[in-house]
């Protein structure tokens, strides 16, 4: 079904937050509700730009707080327009409620969300707390770990939302600060092919359709909300392939293809580490430098944390001895962060299961470098020689954790 | 403006088999403001006893396009819809066609000056253009007649009940229309669906404008204050005669009262046949709380009638 | 009467199908025209809740029972000097 022709390109240096507004640039939606948040902030100042330099036409409007800018967001949507939104932290706890109306409307909207921690205490930094809370809430979720993917992300991402199997709203989430305000080398595709690739929104129902009026958003009792939401879930379940589908076909436009997860120096790994994210790379570099010394360590990044690939991560870690799960945020439970968990009950079934231990990492900010990373791949090196290794709990809290009591 | 033969004579717009109780006051504002344009018209609504009881999966009594998507944003949904219309009428997307849409949005008391207050005001300060209508029975309905701040002072709601030391809702009600005029939106008006002729030349006007334009009407609730289904009419007209609920409206900013009752009907002839402020009727004390709300009354009157051909 | 069919998508709805939904069996009084009185003011046709008066040719020429609850506005609202409606016991 592809027909792409190969994008011409252009290399350069751009923060996370300038590649996402250029790639919103190139994508023209129609309408964007917009409002500032630490470190997400700069996409929209630079979309503003963008519009108020007439190089979009897109409806801008700057909403009063994200819950207004998700709901515009929804009416747009409903209204049959191509909307997108990006925010961080408290304005996606603020969007919470509207989060559940989009996906259980079914809009493709498109949502940048800038990691950071949640309050209290307030922190502007990154952890993954804000888009952790929102895993249940019916939207597909990418975890981007650099500039570039977060870029190819975003065009992806329409697609995927508005592919007819889906019709549900999508999340591409990018480190904020780590990957938000660095400077990454990156390709960017050139207007005309973003263009191509992200096609024409053909909504398949839209309010502004006067001479057949919908009705949306309509009350479901008890005998008809329990198909509906089958019936998105459903969709979600049927997003994965999308995913795939879309990955595989950006690829042939780009030259960088995607899947659901990227395994590194994962396939004779006899111990894995999983994290989402820019942490990948920091974990990729321990890796490295275990390689070197012979030790058949690899790491597992999940790109598709929702809808979860199960089975493609029990399939990558069958058969390992142990794998530690990072978690960038605390599931608040006492039994460790939503990634471990998930990756744990994914598992479950697989008979060649591996040990497998949680850590929580790198909340607000807390610095997660190469060494706080090979001190987590030797725990699991200790783990699969059979060792007693705590399940789960917090590595690398700063410099004041001696302070503070309880840690 | 049209008689009300010609209004028979157009399609009718919010069909019956909707689920609001008998005798409920929402359904007439409903009708009539969604006749009073020869634009088509694309609605949103808040949560609340208009959304629930008009929707009910897979019945919907909505013959013009509509959506609800909660109970605080109806304004913040109706600004995306329209930006929505904006481009991609620009653009020659539209799907019917390039027809001309006035949108609406619509919000029970407790959608508008509570919980919705904040999209309201930011909807408005944009410009968007749309009207919102308010329809005011003072309180919660929909989840089981609890306070609003447009509830009326020492009413009875369920949660500032009529109690041995606390006799109901203690604050008077927030001014809301003055303070959407606050915006300086080019209209803003109160009105009341018993007078259809004003209500009707009032989204009228409303709609032929372009920008933010915003009704309060007043709506009768039976089950929440206490009346009777055939009377909610009346008691909306009770509500204009004793000057609780003045008919005026404030364009680009000049201030005219619409109505003026020859013989302003005492608050307590009205009050007495509601049983939301029986509790008033028993004693001394509630003699007295008649007297302050009857002289509060009397002082928003004047002021409103001081105001009156002023340019605010 | 046309077919209620929900949409594909999300709750999706076609506008208007509550016109299939019988809500007369609420009622417990019946609105009686008496014809002969009625003045066409059609001061119940815009003051109904259920929009449930019958408008030809700018005639009031009856209720829509399927949807009627039996409130009793129509004959509030009809004009005292007129007083063409009148309420009477639904038959059980
Ligand atoms: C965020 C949120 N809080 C509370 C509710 C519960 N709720 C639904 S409708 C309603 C009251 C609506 O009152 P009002 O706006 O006055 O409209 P009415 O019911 O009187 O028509 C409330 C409290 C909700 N749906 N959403
Ligand atoms: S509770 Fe009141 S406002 Fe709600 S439907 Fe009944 S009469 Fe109407
Ligand atoms: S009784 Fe009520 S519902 Fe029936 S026709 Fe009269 S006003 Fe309408």
């Amino acid at each position: 079904m592809s027909t792409a022709k190969v994008a011409k390109q252009t290399a350069t240096g751009l923060t996370g937050n300038s590649a996402v507004a250029y790639a919103m640039m190139q994508i023209n939606p129609d309408v964007c509700g917009a409002y500032p948040i630490t470190p997400s902030t700069t996409v929209i100042e630079e979309f503003s730009s963008y519009v108020a330099d007439g190089r979009v036409d897109t409806g801008l409007i700057t909403v009063e707080s994200e819950h207004s800018a998700m709901s515009a967001c929804i009416g747009a949507a409903s209204a049959g327009a191509r909307a997108m939104s990006a925010t961080s932290s408290q304005g996606l706890a603020l969007m919470w409620e509207m989060l559940y109306i989009a996906s259980g409307m079914r809009l493709p909207i498109v949502l940048c969300d800038v990691n950071r921690a949640l309050s209290a205490p307030i922190n502007i930094h990154c952890d993954h707390s804000d888009t952790m809370g929102a895993r249940d809430s019916g939207w597909i979720q990418l975890y981007s770990e650099t500039v570039q993917e977060a870029y190819d992300n975003m065009i992806q991402a329409v697609r995927i939302a508005e592919d007819k199997r889906v019709q549900l709203p999508i999340m591409v989430c990018l480190d904020g600060f780590i990957t938000s305000h660095s400077i990454e080398n990156i390709e960017l595709l050139d207007d005309e092919s973003v263009q191509d690739f992200v096609g024409e929104y053909k909504p398949e129902r839209s309010l502004l359709d006067v001479d057949n009026p919908l009705t949306l958003g309509a009350t479901a009792l008890q005998d008809s909300y329990m198909p509906l939401k089958h019936q998105q879930s459903n969709a979600m379940k049927a997003s994965k392939e999308v995913v795939i589908e879309i990955g595989k076909e950006f690829g042939e436009v780009s030259g960088r293809s995607y899947g659901l997860l990227e395994e590194y120096d994962l396939d004779d790994a006899e111990v894995a580490i999983v994290v989402l994210s820019s942490s990948a790379g920091t974990v990729k570099d321990a890796v490295d430098k275990l390689r070197a010394e012979g030790k058949k360590v690899g790491v597992l990044r999940p790109r598709l944390f929702r809808p979860f690939p199960h089975k493609e991560i029990a399939k990558a870690l069958s058969g390992k001895k142990a794998v530690c799960v990072l978690d960038r945020a605390d599931s608040m439970d006492g039994f460790g962060g939503p990634l471990f968990k998930d990756i744990r009950a994914a598992l479950y079934a697989d008979d060649n299961r591996p040990k497998i231990i949680g850590r929580v990492f790198g909340l607000g900010g807390a610095d997660f470098n190469v060494d706080n990373a090979l001190d987590v791949i030797g725990e699991t090196i200790k783990l699969a020689a059979g060792e007693d290794v705590e399940l789960f709990r917090y590595i690398g809290e700063g410099q004041n954790a001696q302070t503070i009591a309880g840690c | 403006m049209a008689t009300l033969k010609e209004l028979a004579a157009k399609e009718e717009l919010f069909t019956g088999g909707h689920r609001l109780c008998a005798g409920c006051g929402i359904p007439p504002i409903v009708r009539l403001i969604l006749k009073s344009t020869d634009a088509r018209i694309v609605a949103t609504t808040a949560t609340g006893c208009l959304e629930v009881a008009s929707s009910i999966y897979p019945y919907s009594a909505w013959k013009v396009p509509w959506m609800h998507s909660a109970f605080e944003n109806a304004a913040a949904t109706i600004s995306g819809v329209q930006t929505a219309y904006e481009v991609l009428k620009k653009q020659d997307r539209l799907p019917g066609g390039d027809k001309e849409i006035k949108f609406v949005a619509f919000g029970g008391d407790g959608g508008t000056y509570d919980i919705g207050f904040q999209a309201l005001s930011g909807a408005l300060e944009r410009g968007h253009n749309f009207l919102y209508v308010c329809y005011d029975n003072g309180a919660y309905m929909n989840t089981g007649i609890q306070r609003s701040s447009a509830s009326p002072q020492w009413g009875n709601t369920t949660t500032s009940p009529a109690g041995a030391v606390i006799p109901g809702k203690v604050q008077w009600r927030k001014d809301l229309t003055r303070i959407v005029a606050a915006h300086n939106v080019p209209y803003a008006a109160q009105a009341s669906p018993h007078n259809w002729r004003d209500l009707h030349k009032k989204a009228e006007k409303a709609l032929a404008i372009n920008g933010p334009t915003f009704l309060n009407v007043v709506s009768a609730c039976p089950l929440g204050w206490y009346t009777k289904g055939q009377d909610s009419d009346a008691h909306v007209k009770y509500a204009v005669e004793t000057c609780y609920w003045p008919l005026y409206e404030i364009e680009e900013g000049v201030l005219k009262v619409n109505y003026k009752p020859k013989n302003k009907m005492p608050i307590a002839d009205w009050f007495k046949m509601q049983g939301r402020f029986k509790h008033l009727f028993k004693d001394d004390e509630g003699a007295a709380k008649l007297v302050q709300i009857q002289e509060r009354v009397d002082m928003e009157w004047q002021r409103l009638l001081d105001l009156d051909g002023m340019r605010l | 009467m046309k077919e209620c069919k929900p949409l594909a998508l999300g709750g999706d709805l076609p506008g208007g199908c509550a016109d299939d939904y019988e809500t007369g069996s609420w009622r417990k009084f019946l609105p009686v025209l008496d014809r002969d009185k009625c003045i066409d003011c059609l001061i119940c046709w815009v003051q109904c809740p259920d929009s449930c008066i019958i408008v030809e040719d700018g005639k009031m020429v009856g209720f829509n029972f399927e949807h009627c609850k039996g409130c009793g506005i129509c004959d509030e609202v009809c004009p005292p000097k007129v007083k063409a409606i009148r309420m009477i016991e639904e038959e059980s």
